[in-house]
């Protein structure tokens, strides 16, 4: 109840400071926006579907990124942890290559696949590939070996062993990579759609500075936040809840 | 190498029993149910077993490993161990920390390789892991992502066992260690007996002719441990398994065994063999276990200065497993 207070006071002293600025007009309502005009502009976004098909396509662009991403990542991290070899020179490539904003990509992306679709993706499998695979390379070592022992005991091997048992041990330890991945995958993707006329968020951002719409480029912001932190709450948040239920790594209720 | 036999004959002997009456099985379950219990005295006979090696479930030759330590220089940790074990026999292996008692049996489960020697399943060398013999972890090894009864299925599945087929052993299994209310719960809601219940239940479902059990109560309280002592020695009558038990307290060694394998500090060797001849079932506080025990111990106590006399020389603080010090006080 006090937590709720709190967050009432707060956001409502950021909106009031908001308007307060807006209606003051120290600068023109074109480069600063009322909080009604992003309304507006949330609005009539929606209204003439234009957004809708702004997050659909960019949602199906970071899912397909993001999932190759996963996949890739399980096995190279797999792969890297489980040979001392790839592990000694390949652990330090990849943590060095982190260090590297995905979007640096792009040049070598268009050159590659063309100014695509395709192009986008390179660079949103870029930038979440290497969270997952060091998150799953660490998740293998940390991961209690008497799992994998006691799965091959019991006749897993192969890709059985990888799937009903390495894949799920490790997975307590590899959510909060795959977590992060799915922010960088996010923030790629943004940045890859605001290069190209691609017809997703990051576009409709775009579009707006174009326009001198300084409401529409707010609003978009806003979606974009929300979107991330939405998949962030739901998706995130409810697996790592369910992974400390099933493994009681806070006291059961 | 030398390996001295000693017999511990029965105390008491019991009408009926071993000698006078006829030869039991003790798969037989007909001694289950009698009336008292662990109380009454059960006439359990031994079944008469053939020595020779073809008929061995288990067979270690000349069992060797060797491994490279971080300072590079290679260490033995097991050196020629020979052991014939007969089907349907129950084996306590003992020995004090750092025998290398827990990699043998990793050894036989084939979840690591010998450097030489060979182990064979009913004549057959082991390559790899085989769901003929389950291993069962002192930390049982349960999957906390699984049900219990998913838990049970697990080995089950992996073998391509029918789904119908499945749930019904699955079923079966949970009863016989008394879980089959808890087919649902997950691992993280049983107590420390409960899982390890669980374990026994896991291994036994895949039908293994051989389990290998490493240290599985040593982590347990007392009362448990005696519940599932119990409770195995039950279960191995019932389902006429082989049983390896790796152990570091002798008096649940001889509460257990048929036969008591005794190994020495590094590297591990085969010292002594115990045959034990007391009638079924024992209890731990039983004074014949006692006496038994502390025979073995004597040797043991040996074995045990020279563990805590290496690790003073390499510098580690030493430590007496509790068990070891429980057993010793007599």
């Amino acid at each position: 109840m006090k937590r709720a207070a709190r967050y009432i006071v707060f956001y409502a002293a950021l909106f009031g400071l908001w308007t307060l600025l807006a209606e003051l007009k120290i600068w023109p309502p074109y480069l600063f926006p009322t909080p009604w005009g992003v309304g507006q502009a949330l609005y009539a976004g929606f209204q003439d579907h234009s957004y809708l098909i702004a997050i659909r396509v960019s949602m199906q662009r970071v899912l397909i990124g993001y999932g190759i991403s996963v996949v890739l990542g399980m096995i190279l991290g797999l792969g890297v942890a489980s040979n001392k070899f790839l592990e000694e020179t390949m652990g330090g490539l990849l943590v060095s290559l982190q260090s590297l904003p995905s979007i640096c990509w792009w040049p070598l992306a268009l050159l590659w696949f063309g100014l695509n679709q395709n192009a986008i993706l390179f660079v949103v499998i870029m930038g979440s590939l290497l969270s997952v695979t060091l998150a799953m390379e660490d998740g293998r070592k940390q991961m209690p070996k008497i799992f994998g022992q006691a799965g091959r005991n019991l006749g897993a091997k192969g890709f059985k062993l990888f799937w009903y048992v390495l894949l799920p041990a490790s997975l307590p330890f590899i959510v909060s990579g795959l977590k992060q991945g799915w922010a960088f995958a996010w923030r790629s993707l943004i940045t890859a759609e605001m290069l190209y006329l691609s017809l997703g968020l990051g576009q409709v951002l775009m579009m707006g500075r174009d326009l001198n719409d300084m409401s529409s480029v707010i609003a978009v912001m806003f979606l974009i936040i929300a979107i991330g932190y939405l998949v962030d709450g739901i998706v995130f948040k409810g697996m790592e809840r369910h992974l400390q239920n099933r493994w009681g790594l806070t006291p059961a209720s | 190498m030398s390996t001295n036999v000693q017999k511990f004959p029965s105390q008491f002997p019991i009408p009926g029993g071993p000698a006078a009456g006829p030869v039991l099985d003790p798969r037989f379950p007909a001694h289950i149910g009698a009336p008292g219990g662990k109380i009454g005295p059960v006439a359990v006979g031994r079944p008469i077993r053939a020595v020779s090696p073809q008929t061995s479930k288990v067979g270690l030759s000349d069992i060797c490993l060797s491994y490279r330590t971080q300072t590079g220089t290679r260490l033995l940790a097991l050196d020629h161990i020979n052991l014939q074990v007969h089907p349907g026999e129950f084996v306590c292996i003992v020995g004090p920390s750092g025998c290398g008692k827990s990699t043998l049996l990793h050894l036989i489960a084939g979840l690591q390789p010998q450097t030489s020697g060979q182990i064979l399943i009913d004549g057959t060398p082991v390559q790899g892991p085989g769901t003929d013999r389950i291993l069962i972890f002192q930390e049982h090894g349960l999957f906390p992502w699984l049900t219990v009864g998913q838990n049970v299925e697990f080995g089950m599945k992996m073998k391509g066992v029918p789904k119908a087929e499945r749930e019904e052993k699955t079923r079966y299994y949970l009863r016989l260690v008394h879980l089959a209310k808890f087919e649902k719960s997950y691992i993280h809601q049983l107590s420390g007996g409960m899982r390890q219940r669980v374990a026994i239940a896991r291994a036994l479902a895949t039908e293994p002719d051989v389990l290998l059990m490493d240290e599985p109560f040593a982590a347990l309280d007392a009362q448990t441990r005696d519940l599932l002592h119990d409770e195995l020695e039950r279960i191995w009558s019932e389902t006429g398994r082989t049983i390896i038990f790796v152990t570091h307290n002798v008096r649940e060694a001889i509460r257990l065994g048929d036969r008591v394998v005794l190994l020495t500090f590094r590297p591990g060797r085969v010292k002594s063999e115990f045959p034990v001849d007391l009638p079924r079932p024992r209890q731990l506080e039983d004074p014949t276990v006692a006496r038994a025990a502390r025979e073995i111990l004597d040797e043991l106590r040996d074995e045990i200065n020279r563990s805590l006399e290496a690790e003073y020389n390499e510098g580690v603080k030493p430590h007496v497993e509790p068990g070891v010090e429980a057993g010793s006080q007599l």
